[in-house]
């Protein structure tokens, strides 16, 4: 008989809760037991509450066991582990709990279920298709699909991956590059590094198509340096993939050339903005860039340059393998297929949820999310990252897309949605805001870089009780300053969190309590 | 300092040839020696064709490179959003109050570091903090004052 194939996950969000320990104690009880186990240190399923998820094999599909924690390994052995059964902490059927049936994975689709090291299983489980298909085609048909499908870019400002591709397959150019930015630096998310973790091929499969449709000899893959569990993992996959043919000088056998190299980034948030990011790889400090040129005509070392976020381009095998008509058949409006929606914070349901766009923020946190961990009523979300916006419960029917949340003065940026309960004092996360924006500013126009200190002045008057009428006036101004007089989205955008604190939560700042937000909480709690 | 000189010259030697390798050598540099010492500069500039100011304008513009070496033991405490809608102020303060030092600090005996991260990515088990590299969720000041006191001095 072969082992039994147990699953306790190697990523970092259930090392961080103790999946080591609960690995190594699993393998000494079997091997005390003198039961075989073969231990899969595979991805999370993105069921962060419940890590470290604990599965087991069996002959009818996995089972789940979570959250658990290595004095709980004794008694759930006892309870029948090794045999697939349990009663506390026993889930069932992975694929059953709630969380995960109501989802649509299609980028996700294997992360949390494959060994993140194996090739042969990422084929065994639908890897690799797509690139097949696309080795086989003209780079202009490749470029068809993938704008038919009506991917747009999921780094945060939503432009159509087709176009931008098309423009680099146009571009002329003796070299042309792909970019991947897994700079991931807005707080609230990680899918980024959940598929880098769980499912590297994937990641490295959507980099080799867009080479190939833009005619790129080399991809860069920039990761930040907070991930080094993301940054081993992709750097082994890359390694595999390379002696299985998918990349270097014969990339999956087109005759034509990729070669992927993994770049470390170095705590700057701004090098996530696609045109530091190119300075940082060419080894600069990582100043944003007027545009025009934009990178697709002249991007690194000047030649055309495809820069797409890393979940961008690990959805694309998808659209190879699947048709570009079975992504765009879920979505709202113009926001085409799934977005993997990161709940974070404060929330009673915490992790990955990838669905078709258009649940309601109000769905997401309550029903799905499960409302607060604490307990408390549930008093601002945060979506999108340190430059989003946040949204009061008055505001929970607006539904998860570009258009929507635009209309509403907010963002969605990479599908970061952060709870926070009625304990919060939104003042301090105005100024937090502007602090951020103070510490991460690259320095190049002054709204940014002197105006997110005079930001940062302005509200410790306010939280002090100074002038708080006048001062807040003078807040206005200067994020109206901020917002048209930067050259991009770190001055631009911090406004956002700023004044949707301002105006939804007027009495944190010592202001008139206007009549929204606060009296709609009673209505969600 | 030959030793050290020595440690540069080799890393500055495996990346010739290699295209905007300026983050890789001082990553290197950092992960050899600790941290970016000032007398690496003038040979990295020389390596890479530069001048010494514009490498020291890159050493200096990211929040990762040390111009002096770290405590031996390194706590990073995420301050970011969604740690602090889970009470990161107090696992930032229980590490404070057990080390005795602030955040951005190093005490005098050179044992620790405390500083700020943004952001690990754990953000679904937060508060979080990254100790000597280990990942630490579901934090509270209660257990920060313990993985504090966990660290040999
Ligand atoms: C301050 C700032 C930070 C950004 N950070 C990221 C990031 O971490 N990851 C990312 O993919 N895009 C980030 N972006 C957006 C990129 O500039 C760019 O739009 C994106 O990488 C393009 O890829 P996409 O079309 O696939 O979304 C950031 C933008 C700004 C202004
Ligand atoms: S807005 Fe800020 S980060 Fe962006 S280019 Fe200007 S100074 Fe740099
Ligand atoms: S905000 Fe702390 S880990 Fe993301």
């Amino acid at each position: 008989m072969s082992a039994l194939r147990i699953f306790v996950p190697g990523d970092a969000g259930a090392l961080a809760v103790g999946a080591d320990d609960v690995a190594a104690a699993i393998a000494k009880a079997a091997a005390t037991a003198g039961v075989s186990v073969d231990i899969v240190r595979n991805g999370s399923r993105g069921l962060y509450w419940l890590e470290p998820l604990v599965e087991v094999e069996l002959p009818t599909g996995r089972v789940a066991f979570g959250p658990v924690s290595v004095e709980d390994v004794p008694s759930l052995i006892a309870a029948g582990l090794f045999e697939g059964r349990g009663e506390r902490l026993f889930l069932g059927r992975t694929d059953e709990i709630p969380f995960l049936k109501a989802q649509t994975r299609f980028t996700f689709a294997r992360c949390g279920i494959i060994d993140p090291a194996s090739l042969a299983d990422y084929r065994a489980h639908g890897g690799g298709v797509g690139l097949m298909r696309a080795a086989a085609l003209p780079p202009a048909e490749i470029v068809a699909m993938v704008a038919a499908s009506g991917l747009r870019g999921r780094g945060g400002a939503g432009f159509p991956t087709g176009i931008k591709w098309k423009t680099v397959l146009e571009a002329a150019g003796a070299r042309k590059f792909v970019v991947a930015n897994a700079d991931e630096g807005d707080s609230g998310t990680f899918a980024d590094r959940m598929l880098m973790e769980g499912d590297p091929f994937s990641v490295i499969e959507g980099m080799a198509i867009a080479g190939l449709a833009v005619g790129a000899t080399r991809g860069y893959l920039y990761i930040r340096s907070e991930y080094p569990h993301a940054i081993a993992r992709m750097k082994a996959a890359i390694a595999t993939a390379g002696a299985a043919g998918w990349l270097g000088p014969d990339c999956a056998g087109t005759g034509r050339a990729f070669d992927i190299e993994v770049r470390v980034g170095a705590g700057a948030y701004v090098c996530g903005e696609e045109t530091a990011l190119l300075e940082s790889i060419e080894g600069e400090r990582g100043e944003v860039r007027a545009k025009p040129p934009l990178p697709a005509h002249k991007g690194l070392f000047g030649a055309p340059t495809a820069v797409n976020n890393l979940v961008t381009l690990a959805s694309v095998p998808f659209v190879l393998s699947e048709g570009p008509e079975a992504y765009a058949a879920v979505g709202f409006g113009r926001s085409r297929g799934t977005m993997p929606i990161q709940l974070a914070g404060n929330i009673r349901y915490s992790g990955l949820f990838e669905a078709a766009f258009g649940v309601t923020l109000g769905e997401l946190v309550k029903t799905v999310g499960g409302g607060t961990l604490t307990g408390r009523p549930i008093r601002a979300v945060q979506v999108g990252g340190p430059l989003g916006a946040y949204f009061p419960p008055a505001l929970f029917d607006t539904p998860f897309d570009y258009e929507s949340f635009a209309a509403r003065d907010g963002l969605i940026g990479h599908g970061g949605v952060v709870v926070f309960d009625d304990t919060v004092e939104m003042a301090g996360m105005a100024r937090f805001a502007m602090e951020f924006c103070a510490h991460e500013s690259c320095g190049k126009c002054t709204p940014c870089r002197i105006g997110s200190t005079r930001g940062v002045e302005l509200l410790d008057a306010m939280i002090a009780g100074r002038e708080v009428v006048k001062n807040a006036a003078l807040l206005e101004d200067l994020c109206d300053i901020m917002k048209f007089g930067s050259l991009c989205a770190l001055g631009g955008f911090t406004p956002y969190p700023v004044m949707s604190a301002l105006r939804h939560y007027p009495g944190d700042f010592g202001l008139a309590p206007a009549a929204t937000a606060e009296k709609e909480i009673a209505t969600w709690a | 300092m030959q030793d050290q000189a020595g440690r540069v010259a080799a890393i500055v030697e495996r990346f010739r040839g290699v295209e905007g390798a300026a983050l890789p050598i001082l990553h290197a540099v950092q992960e050899a020696l600790g941290y970016v010492p000032a007398e690496s500069v003038p040979m990295i500039a020389a390596a890479l064709n530069r001048s010494r100011a514009e490498i020291h304008g890159i050493v200096t513009f990211y929040h990762d490179f040390r111009d002096k070496p770290a405590g031996r033991h390194l706590v990073r405490v995420c301050r970011a959003e969604a740690c602090k809608s889970m009470g990161s102020d107090q696992v930032a303060q229980g590490f404070e109050q057990a080390l005795g030092i602030r955040l951005g600090e190093t005490s005098p005996d050179g044992a620790v570091t405390l500083e700020p991260v943004y952001c690990l990515g754990l953000c679904a088990t937060a508060p979080n903090a990254m100790v000597d590299g280990k990942l630490s969720g579901r934090l509270d000041g209660t257990k920060a004052a313990h993985l504090a006191a966990g660290l040999q001095p």
